[in-house]
């Protein structure tokens, strides 16, 4: 329990420096917000008045306190596009980010590990060289490419996807009551078959092309992990002993690979949240990823800065989480810690 | 005799991997391009065609052209420097930067290490392509600011790896036979452990050069930094989007071919550099 609030308490310096650069991405640059937010008919005094009420006549510290005192209270500013409190707009919009993201891990998860546990039983096989091209394929292929080529091979070529208008085609279905906000678990919970089958339709070429960007460090990091766990004494001596080819190879190996294979995942969740958003873009995705691209474009900072914070806030406890599962998975990680 | 090795390990390395020989061919396609693509290309990138909007690709136009009429392999092969250009230069200063501070951190250790290792470890603490984006926001929507947040979220990489590097190599042999020698400790970092250190760092640069190409590229098809008309391999890419659904394939695939070619070459150069300089990282 004690390893649980070490790793706890660890978090504090990544979410403090989190804070301070999102502080300084909007405070400490140049260009005069004021000016901004008092539109192009301001003159000197109305520009000054607008300084005093959002609070930039003061010293950057004070700034600084005020800021933390807004965070405290989940104040995280108004967009100025849709007139919403930023917190507002991207609770709205992040359920369809993480039923997204959550789709394209499990596809990940589901191809890479079978195909690195099978390349390493067999080093230097076609499966071998089938997993590395993959591999390496799936790296050089910008995520927005991928899924721009699957939209036109699966949607306008085959016919086979549904129109990339987004989560659900509201033209020709409902939206679920909301509960959770993710429509595949609300139509789940309604019991609405149709609207289920309609929106896992949408999900499936959007969460393929961002779990192909996370597929590739998935399965390189397992097979090195099983062609160690499968090299070592443990794995030799349970050989020796008789032991069926199947309990070797998952009881012995790939338990002890999962550590590696648990650690890469931080990395991975850095690239898909990311990636996310240029995925969101490519398929109208309303996700918090699109929102942020509108308001980059749109100069809305507050928007863009709550965007930032939330994602950098998410993946911060993304990766407790991933700590958190190694100690299950691999119990000495908690007395090295 | 240095020679001879060099040159038997590099026969070897080309031996082994013919990709990398493919991936030098494609690098001086692509370099070729960067250098005299605005002389090489048939057409002007920028010249518009009423008649010839959205022609399919024929002999005229190897590639096709655009809504406007433009030669999407002209705008192709004139993208290809700044597209280079953006990756290259953040590739640079993110090498220097965070060789210098890796080196001082790891050299020295204490309060420049503590320093050192908390800036990266909150670069780290973000989704890398959502800092960048904050940053290209915070700074303003330029293709400077591309490179200036592709070298941030660069950096931590580089650093880690450079001062890892150092840090082995401080209690080393010759690293104490120099100290001994009455040379003082920068001198020593930098004349005897740094150049010891470049290698694997070059290996890393390459291996990381695909990955910035990704990115600024990521950034500008977002609308980010590259403003149209120029031509960006990115920006070309979102501009065809918009006709996926009335089949006009060759407007985004021409240019996502030319990013998905510059990312597999430099991530073939640096896995063939990497047998070359350190061939016990060879997995």
């Amino acid at each position: 329990m004690s390893f649980v609030w070490k790793r706890l308490l660890g978090t504090v310096p990544s979410l403090a420096g989190v804070i301070v650069v999102t502080f300084l991405l909007s405070h400490a640059l140049p260009g005069d917000p004021a000016a901004y937010f008092a539109g192009p008919a301001a003159n000197a005094v109305s520009i000054a008045e607008v300084r005093a009420k959002l609070g930039l006549d003061q010293s950057l510290p004070l700034q600084f306190l005020h800021y933390l005192g807004d965070l405290a209270r989940g104040d995280l500013g108004h967009s100025l596009t849709t007139g919403q409190p930023v917190v507002t707009d991207l609770l709205q919009r992040l359920p369809a980010s993480m039923e997204l993201t959550f789709f394209a891990l499990v596809f990940a998860v589901a191809i890479a590990i079978p195909m690195g546990v099978w390349a390493a039983t067999r080093p230097d096989s076609l499966v071998d060289h089938v997993c590395r091209a993959t591999v390496s394929v799936a790296a050089a292929f910008p995520t927005f490419f991928v899924g721009l080529l699957l939209v036109y091979v699966f949607y306008f070529l085959l016919d086979l996807a549904p129109e990339p208008v987004g989560r659900l085609n509201e033209i020709l279905y409902t939206v679920p009551p909301h509960v959770t906000g993710m429509y595949t678990l609300d139509s789940l919970i309604a019991g609405d078959w149709p609207v289920l089958a309609a929106s896992l339709a949408q999900l499936v070429l959007p969460a393929i092309s961002l779990g192909l960007f996370a597929l590739a460090p998935i399965a390189r990091i397992t097979r090195a992990a099983m062609l160690q766990s499968l090299g070592s004494d443990f794995t030799r001596t349970a050989r020796a002993s008789g032991l069926k080819r199947g309990k070797i190879l998952f009881t012995y190996a790939f338990r002890n690979a999962l550590l590696p294979v648990s650690n890469v995942l931080g990395m991975v969740f850095s690239f898909l949240l990311g990636a996310n958003v240029l995925i969101e873009q490519v398929y109208g995705w309303q996700g918090i990823g699109a929102y942020a691209v509108n308001a980059v474009l749109a100069s809305d900072y507050a928007a863009v800065q709550g965007f930032v914070l939330m994602m950098a806030v998410l993946y911060v406890l993304l990766n407790l989480l991933v700590d958190l599962a190694g100690t299950l998975i691999d119990p000495r990680v908690r007395f090295e810690a | 005799m240095r020679d001879t090795t060099l040159g038997r390990n590099i026969v070897h390395a080309f031996g082994e991997n013919r990709l990398t020989l493919v991936a030098v061919g494609i690098l001086l396609l692509l370099l070729l391009c960067a250098m005299f693509g605005q002389s090489l290309a048939p057409y002007d990138p920028l010249t518009t065609d009423g008649a010839a909007k959205l022609s399919s690709p024929s002999s005229t136009h190897p590639f096709g052209t655009d809504a406007l009429g433009r030669d999407i392999l002209s705008r192709v092969m004139v993208a290809a420097r700044l597209d280079l250009g953006m990756a290259i230069s953040a590739v640079v200063l993110s090498f220097t930067l965070g060789l210098t501070l890796g080196a001082v951190a790891g050299y020295f250790g204490g309060w420049p290490d503590r320093i050192v290792g908390r800036l990266m470890d909150t670069i780290m603490a973000f989704p890398l392509f959502v800092l960048a984006m904050g940053i290209v926001a915070a700074l303003g929507n330029t293709e400077l600011n591309i490179i200036l947040a592709t070298m941030i979220i660069n950096l931590p990489f580089y650093s880690r790896f450079a001062r890892g590097e150092v840090n082995v190599r401080r209690e080393m042999g010759y690293v104490e036979a120099a100290r001994m020698g009455g040379n003082k400790a920068l001198p020593v970092l930098i004349n005897h452990i740094i150049p010891n250190i470049l290698p694997p760092m070059m290996v890393q640069a390459s291996l990381n050069m695909g990955w910035a190409i990704l990115n600024a590229a990521g950034l500008s098809f977002i609308g980010l930094g590259v403003r149209p008309p120029t031509p960006e391999w990115g920006i070309m890419v979102s501009e065809g989007a918009s006709f996926i659904i009335s089949g006009e394939w060759w407007t985004f695939v021409f240019p996502g071919a030319a990013l998905v070619l510059a990312v597999f070459c430099f991530n073939l150069l640096g896995d063939g550099l990497r047998d070359l300089l350190d061939p016990r990282r060879r997995i």
